[in-house]
């Protein structure tokens, strides 16, 4: 049964980093902001940045415990890391580069190297250095070379920040097909949520060295609990709350008071919502309606953002329209109102 | 030019064998010794480090003279050190070729120190992570992974350092005296001819002393150039 466990505390200079990572998912993501600790969190797994208390344990195998006095070298953890730059050293040959974490440089290692590198259709530039291989195939050499010594888990940090949007795309889907055969748990640390909803089945969110909601990936974009969640899952729109009663809520920002169907929890702060759920709304005012008063208009190669003027001047709320939705407002005109559905109002907590 | 062709075939040659000699041993030793202090000193803090990095660097600061007046006081054999040499190992520094190794080596090594320092800081520290998770040792990540990436730097650090052990002059003097056949080096040879008044035999060897700068020099934009090709020219 593979698991991993990853109980860190940290503490360094201003910065706190509390994290627990406990998942039996094969793709775990992490998305965070930068500076939020995520890349931290994942270099303390490996190894290579110092943790003041915790316990750390992948597959079983205890890597670090303060209590117990464990705290295995880098070398002997196991534990695959693919780094932003993927690191590859620039002295040495592509197959060099594989072959370094094999140890003896005998025919037996350069074999499984070559193999390795046949499978990520690398064969053919083994001679080659890596500052001679384009940002995907950089990538390809790195993964090639942390897959042929076969480790326990595989750590990978903002692997696609260093490449342009064409190839990252590409490489997305390219490292979901590489990954396929290996058995072993993968974490990716990003602050894209294109990417890790892509890639994760279980997500953690980290704000400020704390997690701040984990769970399902798909469940943590449907229901983010938490502002800073909603911000990350790429919620745009947000308004202060006030709770009436039990079926309504007043989002003071947008001076409209909702009414649900659903209770509403008495502790939420604020309310969030999507900039791709509002539906238009021609003549009558509807229930959980706001105004459509136009503050501007962006026009994108494939859809229109929208900006509403609300009652707080400073935010605007933004609707993001694409295809055949924006088809039909070409025909009718612009809405008089934007409805604001009750399922997708996300309902949160600072 | 006839002058310098007689010259050339009475002329007593040791001295361009003992400077080459004392500038290759100098070199090996500084080259090890350069690249290991290099390593522990940028792993300590900024206080500390600027302290190790201050003493390190000293000798080359100093007049040579100042460097050679502190080694006499360490190895001369009216001294504790020098006594404890000389009766224990049967080691004599003062006036022996020995002497010329130590004196050229505590001034040439600060040059290899820093340059060795400052190819190893300009070394992207996630090269050494990965090496690690990759399971590497620390002996030959750093062999196989960090000199070489520091490359270019260390080499012109070791070319650099043997320039400078080769025309060590004033703490040679000093510590080593100037023995012909034994410590006499080019440079002392220089002084001594010039104070006889033999102008032709200095500007001999200076001639010899110019070409092999001018190599050494030449040699170190060679390797270092090689790794320049893609640098945009501004």
């Amino acid at each position: 049964m593979k698991r991993l466990h990853a109980d860190i505390h940290r503490r360094i200079g201003g910065f706190d980093l509390n994290v627990l990572i406990e998942s039996d998912a094969s793709r775990i993501g992490i998305l965070g902001e930068s500076g939020s600790g995520k890349s931290m969190t994942l270099k303390s797994i490996a190894g290579i940045e110092a943790v003041d208390s915790g316990h750390i344990e992948v597959d079983g195998r205890v890597l670090y415990d303060s209590s117990e006095k464990i705290d295995l070298k880098p070398q002997k953890r196991n534990v695959g890391y693919m780094f932003q730059n993927y690191a590859l050293f620039p002295t040495m040959s592509v197959l060099k580069n594989v072959m370094a974490g094999l140890g003896k440089r005998n025919e037996e290692n350069r074999s499984r190297a070559m193999d390795m590198l046949k499978r990520f259709r690398m064969d053919g530039y083994e001679d080659k250095l890596p500052g001679e291989l384009s940002g995907g195939q950089q990538q390809r050499v790195a993964l090639a070379r942390i897959m042929v010594t076969d480790p326990a888990l595989i750590l990978l940090d903002e692997p696609y920040s260093a490449l342009d949007s064409y190839l990252r795309d590409r490489m997305q889907v390219e490292m979901l097909e590489m990954l396929e055969d290996y058995t072993g748990q993968v974490v990716m640390v990003s602050h894209s949520r294109d990417e890790l909803y892509r890639f994760s089945e279980e997500l953690f969110i980290v704000s400020e060295g704390q997690i701040i909601r984990h769970g399902e990936t798909k469940s943590v974009f449907r229901d983010p609990e938490h502002e800073i969640a909603a911000r990350l899952t790429g919620c745009k729109n947000f308004s202060a709350a006030r709770t009436v009663d039990e079926h309504t809520v007043e989002a003071s920002d947008w001076g409209v008071t909702l009414k649900l169907e659903r209770e509403i929890p008495s502790d939420i702060t604020s309310i969030g919502y999507r900039a791709h759920c509002f539906e238009p709304v021609w003549g009558e005012r509807q229930e959980n309606c706001i105004r459509f008063d136009l503050l501007r208009t962006d026009d994108l190669p494939f859809e229109k953002n929208y900006y509403i003027r609300t009652v707080n001047d400073d935010s605007p709320v933004c609707w993001f329209v694409q295809g055949e939705e924006q088809r039909i407002i070409d025909e009718r005109g612009l809405p008089d109102y934007l409805k604001i559905k009750e399922e997708q109002v996300l309902l949160l907590k600072q | 030019m006839n002058g310098f062709i007689d010259l050339a075939k009475t002329l007593d040659w040791s001295p361009l064998w003992i400077s080459l000699k004392t500038g290759v041993v100098a070199t090996i030793i500084s080259f090890f010794l350069g690249l290991w202090a290099a390593r522990k000193v940028i792993r300590r803090d900024y206080r500390v480090k600027s302290i190790l990095d201050g003493i390190l660097t000293l000798p080359m600061v100093l007049p040579p003279t100042v460097a050679g007046f502190f080694l006499l006081l360490i190895f001369s054999r009216r001294r504790p050190f020098g006594i404890f040499l000389n009766d224990t190992f049967d080691i004599q520094v003062v006036h022996t070729w020995l002497g010329c190794i130590i004196a050229a080596t505590v001034i040439a090594f600060p040059l290899m120190y820093r340059n060795a320092r400052a190819a190893f800081e300009q070394i992207d520290a996630n090269l050494v992570y990965a090496g690690r998770t990759l399971g590497m040792s620390e002996f030959s990540i750093f062999w196989r992974i960090v000199v070489p990436t520091a490359g270019p730097g260390i080499a012109s650090g070791t070319i650099l350092t043997f320039a400078r052990a080769m025309g060590e002059y004033g703490a040679t003097s000093m510590l080593a005296g100037n023995i012909p056949g034994k410590t006499g080096t080019v440079s002392q040879r220089i002084a001594m001819v010039i104070q006889d008044g033999d102008y032709l035999t200095a500007g001999f060897w200076v001639v010899i002393v110019l070409i092999i700068a001018f190599f050494a020099i030449f040699l170190i934009n060679m390797i270092t150039g090689k790794h320049m090709k893609n640098v945009r020219k501004w």
